[in-house]
């Protein structure tokens, strides 16, 4: 276990070193993507915690980043509160909301919890809706730009990303500690059988609720740093739609592979923020000739590879990985 | 609470415009909970499926094929496609977890959306019914033809789909297969086949909601997406696997909703949705199984 241990922090420490190299080789519109790309990583951080871990589905986490977006919106250009303490505040409030979805949970399994988070996903832009005033209804709250706080001398998009993948590190570290012990061993026995899990003394209520409450504050941090980067809120920047890439990027990637994650947060942000540009690319290929402004292909593209994974790797592409690379690591723990 | 001008002539229309709703979203939770009994699965796919064959119906209509005569052939192309649609990617992932099924029917609803933005459009459109919009006076009241006509199709269709369950071989075999699947198939109940024929079942009932309920909203591709998740409300009202059930909450969330967005001025057309996701949450926490369904006692 020693060996597994020291390579979770080498990784862990490589990921950090990117993190600080990164920004000095790549453009400044490149450090904006990769940002987004990292917001989306902390949402399906904790999602993995809920779903990969806790085995609870969640159809509507898109609902819990626009909680944490609202949050910042609203208190930055509402109660002139300066963004960087907001997310924190988001993570807290959409936590809250994670909390008081997850009591219901608790009673609720498999389908059922799928079909109410569902519904959360799809009423949720209804709120802003009718209560204009407070949410900017469809219109929405502008915010004002980032700019990067106590004179740190860099552009606006790097201190972006430097905040994003910084929170990234920092709740990565947490979910790492988290699920290493005791709390992360009780989620996966409740996954893997929640009547065994309760007749070996693992409390139910305490740990679906626990990790509804924690992913949805990751999902609220996710929401805040986006509305931050995009400088504007309204109902549309989480489409409903949104959820249902949140659920499919983590099991395309693998449940709780962390490669995994971070490539589906890429496959998400070139879905949400991209898609003409696949329709573009794909028009590359000699049979097609469409026109990237027509939407659809996208989704197509995405729902097509979504099903042949789930027909061909049920365990996501991280899984399939480390079944490939397993008898090279398991050589290497048991000489520990 | 209550909005000032009441009168019973209005009640009056108010009710047939639920039933009108609650009709559409009765056939559709009907689909959802035949797919629930064969398969155990959640066809979160349910309202794109229905979209997509309204669309066909649209394409037939644009190349001069009257309603009537084009319902016919959509049917049979919705039924087909539910066949198929189970037969290639259902089938595969029918022992798999929960998780898995739900980013399949997911996926397919991405497809089949993405699919119709490409061939027709995002943009909505306007479907002419078969049913005038005429009013009729019923008793005093004034009723649109369309609404009667609404209700009438949906009913037609899940009573000729109950003498199907009940009378026919088929609709016994069907009703075998999802109760207990390994005695069926000792008894040579083709199984698998069934399942794939309640597929395609489901999907005309669905294809016969989208193509009733076009000519009230527009077309476009995300036409049945919060008609679904009253559909699943219905469901679940009714209890997941109780088709009586099904038909019984649709048209009393139909009725419900169109009475508290009328008579509750609070709630108005915007909190429609939340409101019926509230009605579902406590009814699943005060009734797990529903008003007919039953609760699935667990074996260890």
């Amino acid at each position: 276990m020693r060996i597994k241990l020291a390579l979770d922090i080498l990784g862990f420490v490589a990921l950090a070193l990117l993190v600080v190299f990164v920004p000095h080789f790549v453009a400044d519109f490149t450090a904006y993507e990769l940002a987004i790309i990292g917001m989306y990583f902390i949402a399906l951080l904790g999602l993995s915690i809920l779903t990969g871990f806790g085995g609870q589905i969640s159809l509507g986490h898109g609902a819990f980043m626009a909680i944490g977006g609202y949050t910042t919106a609203i208190l930055s250009v509402d109660h002139g509160v300066r963004d960087l303490w907001t997310i924190p505040i988001a993570g807290l409030v959409a936590g809250a909301a994670g909390l008081l979805v997850g009591i219901p949970a608790l009673r609720l399994s498999g389908l059922y919890l799928a079909l109410i988070t569902f519904g959360i996903a799809v009423s949720f832009p209804q709120l802003p809706k009718q209560f204009d005033d407070f949410f900017g209804g469809t219109t929405g709250i502008v915010l004002g730009l980032v700019s990067p706080p106590f004179g740190l001398d860099t552009t606006p998009n790097r201190w972006l990303f430097y905040l994003t993948w910084g929170i990234a590190l920092v709740l990565l570290a947490v979910a790492w500690i988290f699920l290493r012990g005791k709390p992360g061993r009780a989620l996966q026995a409740v996954r893997d059988s929640e009547v065994a899990a309760e007749s070996s003394g693992v409390n139910l209520a305490t740990y679906k609720t626990l990790a509804f409450g924690i992913s949805a504050f990751y999902a609220g941090v996710a929401g805040a740093l986006y509305v931050m980067s995009t400088a504007y809120m309204n109902p549309d920047v989480f489409p409903i739609v949104l959820s249902v890439y949140l659920v499919a990027a983590l099991a395309i990637g693998g449940l709780d592979s962390l490669v995994g994650l971070i490539a589906g947060a890429g496959v998400i942000y070139i879905l949400q923020n991209r898609s003409d540009d696949v329709t573009r690319w794909l028009n590359h290929l000699p049979i097609l000739d469409l026109n990237p402004k027509q939407p659809g292909m996208p989704s197509v593209v995405f729902g097509v590879v979504l099903i042949a994974v789930m027909l061909a790797l049920p365990m996501g592409v991280g899984g399939f990985l480390r079944r490939i690379f397993q008898p090279l690591t398991s050589r290497l723990y048991s000489r520990s | 609470m209550l909005v000032a001008d009441f009168t019973w002539t209005e009640f009056a229309q108010q009710l047939a415009a639920g039933i009108r709703s609650g009709a559409i979203y009765a056939g559709l939770a009907l689909a959802i909970v035949i797919i629930y009994r064969s398969t155990r699965v959640i066809n979160f796919a349910q309202g794109e499926m229905a979209t997509f064959s309204t669309f066909v119906c649209w394409s037939l209509m644009n190349h001069g094929l009257s309603f009537w005569a084009a319902f016919p052939i959509v049917l049979a192309i919705a039924f087909l496609g539910g066949v198929a649609i189970e037969r290639t990617v259902i089938r595969p992932v029918e022992n798999a977890s929960v998780l898995t099924i739900v980013i399949v029917t997911l996926g397919l609803a991405l497809v089949l959306n993405g699919l119709m933005s490409l061939i027709w459009g995002g943009a909505n459109r306007p479907f002419d019914g078969p049913f005038s919009t005429r009013t009729i006076d019923v008793a005093g009241v004034p009723i649109s033809i369309q609404d009667v006509g609404i209700v009438v199709v949906s009913f037609v269709l899940v009573g000729l789909l109950a003498l199907f369950f009940r009378y026919t071989k088929v609709g016994l075999g069907l009703r075998a297969a999802a109760l207990n699947p390994a005695s069926s198939r000792l008894v040579g109940v083709r199984v698998g086949w069934m399942l794939a024929l309640g597929w395609g079942l489901a999907a005309v009932l669905g294809a016969v909601s989208g193509m009733m309920i076009a000519p009230v909203l527009f077309l476009d591709p995300n036409m049945m997406q919060t008609i679904l998740l009253y559909a699943f409300a219905a469901a679940v009202l009714g209890g997941l696997d109780s088709p009586l059930g099904a038909v019984v909450g649709g048209i009393l969330l139909g009725v419900v909703m169109t009475m508290l967005e009328r008579y509750v001025g609070f709630i108005g057309s915007t909190l429609k949705l939340p409101v019926a996701l509230l009605l579902i949450l406590v009814l699943l926490l005060v009734r797990p199984g529903g008003l007919f369904g039953h609760v699935a006692v667990r074996r260890v």
